[in-house]
């Protein structure tokens, strides 16, 4: 169901979902977070659809924050969702216009559910500094996606600069998967120790340039970040040890290879990760990733072949 | 590097997002024509694999007694999975777990086809990489297991190895006493060490009775009240709304309590009642639900603390069904009870005075597996008596399933001018949103099986111990008649209630 309230307050936004509740049973009850979304127009529908499907892991209602236009006058219209329309959430959606623009943190905090959780998620370029912004200010955690941004390298920089305790990004979750299968590749014998490594990806991958970065971070040996043409995501690593390397490589964005010394090729499907996979994944936990922080903050700096940034100091 | 000192640098306790995958290992199925391979099995394996935890190179074998190719078998799976598979369907993921599924046909009793089967799972291991990890799944009816353990022994497949896994896992029910318990694990613990020995209660893997754990022992507000000086009496159900279908030949002289009170219940009662584990690995979970279980003793009067029934043709939710004695494969005199309800008592100063209820049936008013804690009434109210006549006792309450979640009853003021109090509930539920996207207790299983990670799989002691407690009951009822009738659709024959009323107390309507 969609309830469509143009040009309102947040006080009938509230009571259009008392009334709702009272008339369609519990909405809002047991839900574990709140999920505030901002965004302009073009990000703003892939994100509720991706916050959708996250909310089916995790219950939560979503505040979505559209900065729809600075001119005219002040004005919010309101959009509710429930039901078939919201996965296992409810999506208040709000439209800001005019003034009220810059103030999209006082239209959220009506609608915050008490005592839970706050997550505040940027599907586009998010501002300056999360932690400072009002809106992020408010959140436990923060969720910015880098790879959405105009200059991917260049704005997972920035991340690392303005990085506070809860800051995270979808680049990040993109590298879980791969990030699991090395880490279990390296369980099995022999127990060497790695003495270089080699990553290759999309120039343009912020994804690529993290994985990079934790694995010469964990492995305290040097990386080499090699960068293949625009869009491609993460293809190949390899971990070079005294008895041979390991290879894992995705050619073709969907399945894997593993090669290890003396054992047979093994496949996997390792398909490239869709934005409300990685969500869910970022909604799973709520404490600030120390891994991130760390790899964001130190590893990168760490990587040698061209460095992070240089590729979009140039264009 | 020793693997005892060796620590991988991939992995860091605070990198919470590293998933656990199984090491290279394949996957051995016997029993794949049944109803639990094709419903729960398959799919959970490609739920897994979907969700990226299982290994580079996995491989499924099969096994039956079947004129089937590998491609046959390929496509029974496939057909499991696109009818059963939670997670959406990705042909990429499918082709890579194709890939590696095999099909060895055979009996039993033939050495050749076990012979066949360890010359596949042999070249699986060079070519997929395997790297002579084997599960073997025996999802096969217990008269099986010595044959099929005897011939995996035989063919070298339960050899263990340097370097290498062999783990067996079996499936309820364990024997249907205490003496055929002990004898169908010395068949199984001939063959396999005991720590490689996974025996399968789903009920444990499922993730409200996990959550169980995490509400005890992670909350303040539980635990200080969980004791004889708070509560009043605990209600263990587990009812299902089906009746024995096509189960004729296991389920006649098994019976309810065999079938679910040994396992699933008397498993969910522990971990109700236990103290507090030292940590939640898998040595110190056992010994506190074998503590609690050894403290479990049965009312001196059988005959007034246990009740059994069986079900009569009836109108259940708007049907008209069979009674049990008209059931295909069953006979006119059988004896077997379909609904069986217990009283136990735990001898321990926590619990001391405080029963246990535990039932369970077929045909009942719904399906529902639940465990209610009822509290004691508040010492003294304080309200004339009239505005708490509608006053029921407290009680918290676990929903296993469906609609898992956790309810509170407790009394509320009625709104208006007088002074009324009355029960209301407050509900926490993750909905359907928890059993969509949340991993099916199947898979969480598999996946710890292959990962070798044991705390949720019962020991052969809790098998032994549970049987201790129901065999006696088991003995009074084979000695005193049949089994009370009930109607389908209702809550079990009038004995139960009975049962309680003799206590003062009542069956809650879940």
């Amino acid at each position: 169901m969609i309830i469509d309230l143009p040009s309102t307050t947040t006080a009938a936004v509230n009571k259009a979902l008392i009334d709702l509740r009272e008339s369609g049973g519990a909405i809002a009850l047991g839900r574990v977070l709140t999920l505030v979304v901002v965004a302009d127009e073009e990000h703003a529908e892939p994100a509720i659809q991706a916050a959708n499907d996250a909310s089916r892991e995790h219950p939560c209602r979503i505040i979505v924050l559209v900065h729809a236009s600075a001119r005219g006058g002040a004005r919010l219209d309101a959009q509710v969702r429930v039901g078939g329309d919201a996965g296992a959430s409810e999506v208040i959606v709000l439209r800001m216009f005019g003034k009220l623009v810059g103030h999209g943190a006082s239209v959220a905090v009506p609608f915050l559910l008490s005592d839970a959780p706050v997550v505040a998620y940027w599907p586009g370029e998010p501002p300056a500094v999360p932690a400072e912004d009002p809106v992020g200010a408010m959140a436990q955690r923060r969720i910015t996606d880098v790879a959405e941004c105009r200059t991917p390298v260049a704005a997972l920089r920035d991340r690392g600069m303005s990085y506070r305790p809860g800051d995270t990004d979808l680049a990040w979750s993109r590298t879980t998967l791969w990030r699991g299968l090395l880490a279990a590749a390296l369980d099995q014998p022999p127990h060497e120790r790695v003495t270089a490594v080699r990553v290759v990806g999309g120039s343009d991958s912020p994804s690529t340039d993290l994985l990079a970065a934790w694995l010469g971070l964990s492995l305290r040996c040097p990386v080499t970040r090699v960068k293949a043409r625009a869009g491609v995501g993460i293809l190949s690593v390899r971990l070079v040890r005294r008895s041979g390397p390991i290879d894992l490589d995705r050619p073709d964005g969907a399945t894997a290879t593993l090669n290890a010394p003396g054992q047979p090729e093994r496949r996997i499907a390792l398909p490239r990760r869709t934005t409300s996979e990685s969500l869910a994944e970022e909604l799973r936990r709520l404490d600030p990733d120390e891994v991130y922080a760390r790899v964001l903050t130190k590893g990168l700096a760490r990587l040698t072949g061209p460095r992070p940034g240089a590729a979009a100091a140039e264009g | 590097m020793s693997p005892a000192t060796w620590h991988n640098p991939l992995r860091d306790a605070r990198d919470k997002r590293l998933a656990r995958i199984a090491g290279p290992c394949a996957l051995i199925l016997f029993g794949v024509t049944g109803d639990l391979a094709r419903k729960k099995l398959m799919p959970a394996v490609y739920d897994l694999a979907n969700r990226g935890l299982l290994p580079p190179g996995f491989a499924l074998v099969g096994f039956a007694r079947r004129d089937w190719a590998d491609e046959d078998f390929g496509k029974v799976v496939y057909e499991a999975v696109r009818e059963n598979a939670r997670t959406p369907f990705r042909e990429s993921v499918w082709a890579q777990l194709a890939a590696g599924i095999r099909f060895v046909p055979g009996e039993f009793d033939d050495d050749a086809a076990f012979d066949q089967l360890a010359q596949v799972i042999s070249e699986l291991d060079t070519m997929r990489g395997t790297g002579g990890n084997h599960a073997f799944y025996l999802s096969v009816p217990p008269r099986f297991f010595p044959m099929v353990c005897q011939q995996l022994a035989r063919s070298g497949l339960s050899q263990q190895a340097p370097h290498a896994w062999r783990r067996v896992v079996i499936e309820k029910p364990f024997g249907h006493d205490l003496a055929s318990a002990r004898a169908l694990n010395s068949v199984v613990e001939e063959v396999f060490p005991h720590d490689s020995v996974f025996r399968i209660d789903h009920y444990l893997g499922k993730e409200t009775v996990q959550n169980l754990l995490a509400l005890r022992f992670a909350n303040q507000l539980f635990e200080h009240i969980s004791n004889a000086n708070y509560v009043d009496h605990v209600q263990i159900t587990m009812a299902e709304d089906i009746g024995i279908g096509g189960r004729a030949g296991y389920y006649d002289g098994i019976g309810a309590a065999r079938d679910v009170i040994q396992n699933h219940l008397i498993q969910l009662m522990a971990l109700t009642a236990m103290e507090e584990p030292v940590s939640f690995e898998a040595h110190d979970l056992r010994a506190e639900k074998e503590k609690v279980l050894s403290a479990v003793r049965l009312p001196e009067d059988l005959g007034r603390a246990c009740a059994r029934g069986q079900y009569v043709a009836g109108w259940q939710g708007g049907q008209l069904v069979k009674g049990y004695r008209e059931e295909e494969g069953i006979s006119d005199s059988s004896t077997t009870e379909t609904f069986a309800a217990i009283k136990l008592g735990v001898d321990t100063r926590r619990w001391a005075g405080v029963p246990f209820y535990l039932r369970t049936g077929k045909r009942l008013g719904r399906r529902v597996t639940e465990i209610a804690v009822v509290f004691k009434r508040a010492p003294h109210l304080p309200f004339a008596r009239t505005a708490t006549e509608e006053l029921g006792q407290n009680a918290l309450v676990i929903r296993v399933q469906p609609d898992e979640g956790v309810t509170m009853r407790f009394g509320s003021k009625v709104p208006g001018t007088a002074m009324e109090v009355r029960d209301v509930t407050m509900d926490f539920g993750y909905g359907h949103s928890f059993t969509e996207s949340s991993p099916e207790a199947y898979e969480r299983l598999l996946l710890d099986v292959l990962v070798g990670d044991p705390p949720l799989f019962p020991r052969h002691r809790e098998v032994e111990l549970a049987w201790e407690i129901l065999d006696p009951v088991e003995r009074f009822w084979a000695r005193h008649g049949r089994p009370d009738d009930y109607v389908a659709g209702t809550w079990g024959p009038a004995s139960a209630d009975a049962m309680m009323a003799r206590d003062g107390r009542s069956w809650r309507r879940p």
